[in-house]
């Protein structure tokens, strides 16, 4: 098992969430035979350089060829080994989504995919390299399990989970490298089951991903500001913590999605479901990326653009708590 | 039973797999019309020598062990042509008569197009063309990297070449040395809209052989050349039998009859289907 301590914290947020991945697969194919690597081509990207020098027989690169990667997954699952296929959020989801559809969904095989680089945080390289749909359409897959790490010690927790579950599970990576994380220390992670992470009776800010650590700097500015912000950490999308939304409910006037992510079909519409079939529905404001393409930029520049940064986020909550 | 093929006379050998091809046509025949719907008979009768003779005389498997870790493989890619899929499990003894009288009704294991069920010796879940060979990759890779023995069978339409998902998975096989890896080419000639070679004209042989494969092209009804080009000695690549056939092989108003792609059967043509296949016998 990966060590968490606070060295290896500081370590993996410098190295960012593809590196931590590549180490943390790396870790467990040493130690579970049945664990391999695969990637269309991308196995450097996905922080496996070093596996792909040291253990070359444990990764297989199918080529450019994202529908056959799932093919090829689907064939050493359905023989008791445990594929990890990885290549950016988009070309791993909607690129081979029918593939998907029938081996990870209809057959319920044990794959694991791993989307690169989630939401925006590729900047530069544009909308054909954004992850802001991956979400919506792995939630309409039957069976599947979508995790959404928040920070690197969450991508070591997440590789685990998944190895350690028996199905399929697409594990959505967002944020960069550099970025500090949200968690300190090691934690308990189970899936299905939200981290709450700060306590507030005015409103319940529900994140995943790169947009947690955002949430939880909000949190601090609202109650500057003498607003009561909660944080939950939905690491796993899918299956929903529904309880831990129902309790959010009870106690917020106010419920705030938070992601990195299309308003349209993601964690945002999950939990808008939930509270609409409850008995006590308060607000609920999802934040997310539009629907819509977004202009070329940086990635800060289009955090920005989304209104997904602390301020903007924190003046959509003030404003919304003052109407 | 742990079948496969044994050194017996060819003659007789021969006798045996004709008369089991006609039994699993019949049984195709029977389920289409004790169904009352429109099936897809066309290209499961052009199919059924190429897997009549897989199951009865090549694969190593038994249908009292449908588990068996070391069976040889098998996935219909083509999946709407799962008539005679189910027709030749009957035949073997992984589907009962029972279960193969709901074929297409409410509620059935049993539907148009095949849904994974391992204790029923349906590998996969298939009827989304060109999906079979990524999966037959990966089981073949897997053998290897198990180090089992069992060999891979992947059936494919000719039509269904026509997705770009095949010749991913192609370019793979051959660059792994898959020799574990068997693909079938129901290469009718024809696909849903009509005749293939006006649609989008494709030379299997060559294109097959650019991409690495080790190509056999038989006469898809043979059944010995069948046999033989299944049990031929393996070279280090995947290999491709590109069987030539008709669709609606064997009845005189379905062959090469583009209406008989999907279509219903009445007890007339039932009837008149059923003496053609006597009188062929």
């Amino acid at each position: 098992m990966m060590e968490i301590t606070a060295r290896n914290i500081r370590q993996w947020s410098r190295l960012g969430p593809r590196a931590v991945y590549g180490l943390a697969l790396a870790e467990l194919i040493g130690r579970d035979e049945r664990v391999y690597a695969l990637s269309a081509d991308l196995g450097v990207s996905s922080g496996l350089g070093r596996l792909m020098a040291e253990a070359p027989e444990r990764y297989l690169n199918v080529g450019i060829a994202e529908q056959d990667l799932i093919g090829v997954s689907a064939g050493l699952a359905k023989e008791g080994l445990v594929p990890f296929a990885s290549s950016f959020a988009p070309f791993i989801t909607m690129r081979c989504a029918d593939q998907v559809r029938m081996n990870m969904g209809y057959m319920h095989l044990n794959i694991k995919t791993v989307g690169l680089s989630s939401g925006v945080s590729v900047g530069g390289l544009g909308n054909s390299h954004f992850g802001v749909d991956d979400v919506a359409l792995m939630r309409t897959v039957p069976g599947v399990v979508i995790l959404s790490p928040a920070d690197c010690v969450e991508v070591v927790k997440s590789v685990e989970a998944a190895a350690a579950y028996e199905g399929p599970v697409y594990i959505r990576l967002t944020g960069e490298a550099g970025t500090s994380g949200v968690h300190t220390d090691d934690i308990d992670f189970e899936i299905g089951k939200a981290i709450s992470l700060c306590t507030g009776e005015d409103v319940t800010v529900i994140a995943a991903g790169s947009m947690v650590r955002v949430a939880v700097e909000v949190s601090g500015r609202l109650s500057d500001r003498g607003i009561g912000c909660a944080v939950l950490d939905m690491h796993t999308i899918k299956p929903l913590d529904v309880e831990a939304v129902r309790r959010a409910v009870e106690r917020s006037r106010l419920i705030v999605t938070l992601e990195e992510h299309s308003v349209i079909g993601g964690l945002g519409t999950a939990v808008a479901q939930t509270v609409a079939g409850g008995d006590v529905r308060p607000r609920v404001m999802t934040l997310g990326t539009p629907d819509g393409y977004l202009k070329n930029g940086s990635y800060p520049y289009l955090l920005e653009q989304c209104g997904l940064t602390a301020d903007a986020v924190t003046e959509r909550i003030w404003d919304a708590l003052q109407e | 039973m742990r079948q496969n093929a044994g050194a017996e006379d060819g003659y007789i050998r021969e006798a045996e797999l004709r008369s089991a091809a006609l039994s699993v046509k019949k049984r195709m025949l029977s389920m289409a019309n004790s169904c009352g719907q429109r099936t897809h008979l066309g290209g499961s009768l052009s199919m059924a020598e190429l897997l009549t003779v897989l199951y009865m005389a090549v694969m190593d498997h038994d249908p009292s062990d449908p588990l068996w870790p070391d069976r040889d493989r098998f996935i219909l890619s083509k999946g709407h042509c799962v008539l005679a899929f189910y027709a030749v499990l009957a035949e073997c003894g992984y589907i009962s008569g029972q279960l193969l009288d709901t074929f297409q009704r409410d509620g059935t294991a049993l539907g148009a197009h095949p849904t994974m069920a391992p204790e029923l010796g349906i590998e996969s879940s298939n009827g989304s063309l060109g999906q079979g060979i990524g999966m037959a990759v990966g089981l073949a890779k897997a053998a290897k990297l198990k180090g089992q023995k069992h060999d891979v069978y992947v059936l494919i339409g000719n039509g269904e070449c026509n997705e770009g998902a095949v010749w991913e998975a192609a370019m793979l096989a051959a660059q792994w040395k898959l020799d574990n890896l068997t693909a079938i080419i129901d290469d009718n000639d024809m696909q849903s809209d009509g005749s293939s070679a006006q649609i989008v004209h494709m030379d299997l042989k060559k294109i097959w052989e650019s991409f690495g494969w080790e190509v056999r092209e038989i006469d898809g009804h043979d059944v010995m050349a069948a046999l033989e080009a299944y049990t031929a000695p393996r070279i280090d690549r995947p290999r491709v039998i590109i069987g030539r056939t008709v669709k609606g092989h064997g009845i005189s108003f379905m062959e090469n009859n583009g209406e008989w792609h999907h279509n219903r059967l009445t007890d007339k043509l039932y009837e008149q289907a059923c003496q053609e296949l006597e009188a062929e016998a």
